[in-house]
């Protein structure tokens, strides 16, 4: 595994707010196939390091390398079309858009017609909304989805706006999927349908995923390695097995201990 | 099955729209209304050409521009001057006002759309009122007491742009172009994060609602004999605003309705000038408390009759709910 290139390296990464280092010399390689956990207590700067992954804060200090490619200073779109794709903390889906127009705004790079042909509406036009209606609707029937296509975003209930959120990341046609607490706000049911269908996704398109999760049992399942992060600083690294025992992560979780 | 109902729909419009255009022609052409009428439903459609290309900025892309006026200037001095200064006919009038206000749209958005909401309405704001005080100050088209403008508009030419502007816009809105203007107004950080270029689609967005705004411009300015700045201020802009928001943001046959229902509300209370603009912000008031979201909110007319599948922000089908 390590004898490849990494499909991300990240070189001492570190960003600044005035005074406040949010995220400092942070260090990581995922390579290609990987399910790859970061963890950290609240405030340790994950959601801030997928920012950067992104493109939403440009680094401070040090470099983003995505396929051996200097990400420095490329807009989030940009980032997103090389293979980078991410769903947030807080769902972010285009509420008052159906949800099959959902996927389809992530299928947009791939559009083929202008926006002359549109306006004239010229053949091209048809074909390749026609096209994309028909991915779409691929796409929701493979996360069970279809059944609400044409409900508003905003009117699914909460464990399926996670799916959807999840569906759109992917129709962006990442080979990177960053997940950003996932498993926030379900059950343990829903959490373990979530697990399936990352570990279902993953298999079928062929992908790598880092994902954050504060729900440790979860992590610890079913992440292949694991990244800890506290104080916007990454102070242990390794297996589910080496990360529970390590001591600078109980420290961190639990407090040091009184001598 | 679909797409022949909307191909149905669609040649429904245009018949809709040449019955429409016929009967009004007719009754113009044989003087059973008097010049009062004839210029209201000028007006009308000037006024629903503005409010469909600021929906296209507001309602659609979620750009909350109140600079509309300043378009609507451009536009008119422009092809003022093309028309009386340089003796060009009305058509070449109306693409120079169009395409003058495009160009003035593009080079206040693309410095000011990397500002959001309330700093890019005070941005727009001001630039509404630069282009203003620069007119003011420019001797060539008569500087403060306006420009004479011989009276060219006619309802062929109104109606003409008007289907223009609708459809444009429409066809625009219902693409995959469209989609990701609405994805800009639903959530700019997903939609970047979609792989949308969202400063492009605001510039898009800005080009194609300013060039329809300054083709309005350029009717406006042949429908009253003169143009002074002064009608260009800021006023105008909300009044243009306002017609976007009652009919319901991101409807844009909800636009094109209250365009219609206030031009005639206002010109009807003409006789009441003691009153006027108190009924018409009652009537303002009213509807909002009434009505929080608009007339249609973010629905469209075709909505009514086709079936649940309609639930986007872009109408489906065209309307051509116009003059009445």
């Amino acid at each position: 595994m390590e004898t490849d290139t990494p499909l991300l390296k990240v070189e001492q990464v570190g960003i600044r707010f005035g005074g406040l280092k949010a995220v400092a010399d942070v260090n990581m390689k995922l390579y290609s196939g990987e399910l790859v956990g970061l963890i950290g207590p609240n405030g340790a700067g994950k959601t801030t390091l997928f920012n950067l992954l992104t493109g939403v804060y440009v680094p401070t200090d040090g470099r983003i390398f995505f396929k051996g490619e200097n990400l420095r200073k490329q807009p989030p779109y940009k980032i997103t079309k090389k293979g980078i794709s991410r769903t947030f903390q807080n769902i972010r889906l285009f509420e008052e858009l159906s949800v099959i127009d959902n996927v389809k705004v992530a299928y947009h790079s791939l559009a083929k017609h202008s926006i002359l042909s549109s306006i004239l509406r010229l053949p091209n036009h048809f074909s390749g909304e026609k096209e994309m209606e028909e991915k779409a609707l691929e796409f929701l029937k493979l996360f069970n989805l279809d059944q609400y296509r044409d409900d508003k975003a905003k009117n699914l209930p909460y464990g399926q706006q996670r799916r959807l959120e999840i569906a759109r990341a992917l129709a962006a046609n990442p080979e990177l999927l960053l997940l950003d607490e996932p498993a926030a706000g379900m059950n343990p049911k829903e959490t373990a349908q979530l697990m399936e269908l990352i570990a279902f996704i993953r298999e079928k398109f062929n992908l790598t995923v880092l994902l954050i999760e504060h729900d440790m049992s979860l992590v610890m399942g079913v992440c292949e390695r694991i990244y800890v992060l506290d104080h916007g600083q990454l102070i242990a690294h390794g297996t589910p097995e080496e990360i529970r025992n390590h001591p600078k992560v109980i420290e961190a979780y639990l407090g040091e201990e009184v001598s | 099955m679909i797409k022949l109902k909307q191909t149905k729909g669609f040649w429904l419009s245009i018949l809709f729209a040449f019955v429409l255009f016929t009967i009004v022609q007719v009754v113009i052409s044989s003087a059973m209304i008097n010049f009062y009428f004839v210029n209201m439903i000028l007006t009308m459609g000037i006024y629903i050409i503005l409010a469909v290309s600021l929906h296209l900025i507001i309602g659609i892309t979620g750009q909350f521009s109140i600079g509309h006026a300043g378009f609507l200037a451009v536009g008119a001095y422009t092809s003022a001057v093309f028309t009386m200064k340089l003796g060009q006919p009305l058509l070449i009038g109306l693409i120079a006002g169009g395409l003058a206000a495009a160009m003035a749209g593009m080079l206040i958005g693309i410095p000011s759309l990397r500002l959001k909401g309330d700093y890019l309405a005070i941005a727009t704001l001001g630039f509404g009122e630069i282009v203003r005080i620069t007119f003011f100050n420019i001797d060539y088209i008569g500087g403060p007491s306006g420009m004479m403008v011989s009276q060219l508009t006619t309802w062929p030419w109104v109606f003409g742009c008007m289907l223009l502007t609708i459809l444009v816009i429409r066809n625009f809105t219902n693409s995959t172009h469209g989609r990701a203007c609405i994805s800009v107004r639903e959530d700019e950080i997903a939609a970047d994060a979609m792989g949308i270029n969202t400063t492009y689609y605001k510039v898009v967005a800005f080009l194609i609602g300013s060039f329809f705004a300054g083709v309005g411009g350029a009717l406006w300015a042949h429908n009253f004999y003169i143009i002074q700045p002064s009608q260009f201020g800021f006023l105008k802009s909300f009044d243009i605003l306002i017609f976007v928001v009652l009919g319901g943001l991101g409807s844009m046959s909800g636009a094109v309705i209250a365009a219609i229902l206030l031009t005639l509300v206002s010109m009807l209370l003409t006789e009441y000038p003691e009153t006027r603009m108190i009924i018409y912000s009652l009537i303002l008031i009213f509807t909002m408390l009434y009505r929080p979201r608009g007339l249609l909110g973010t629905k469209e007319v075709t909505s009514l009759f086709t079936n649940r599948r309609n639930k986007k922000g872009g109408p489906k089908d065209g309307n051509r709910h116009t003059v009445a």
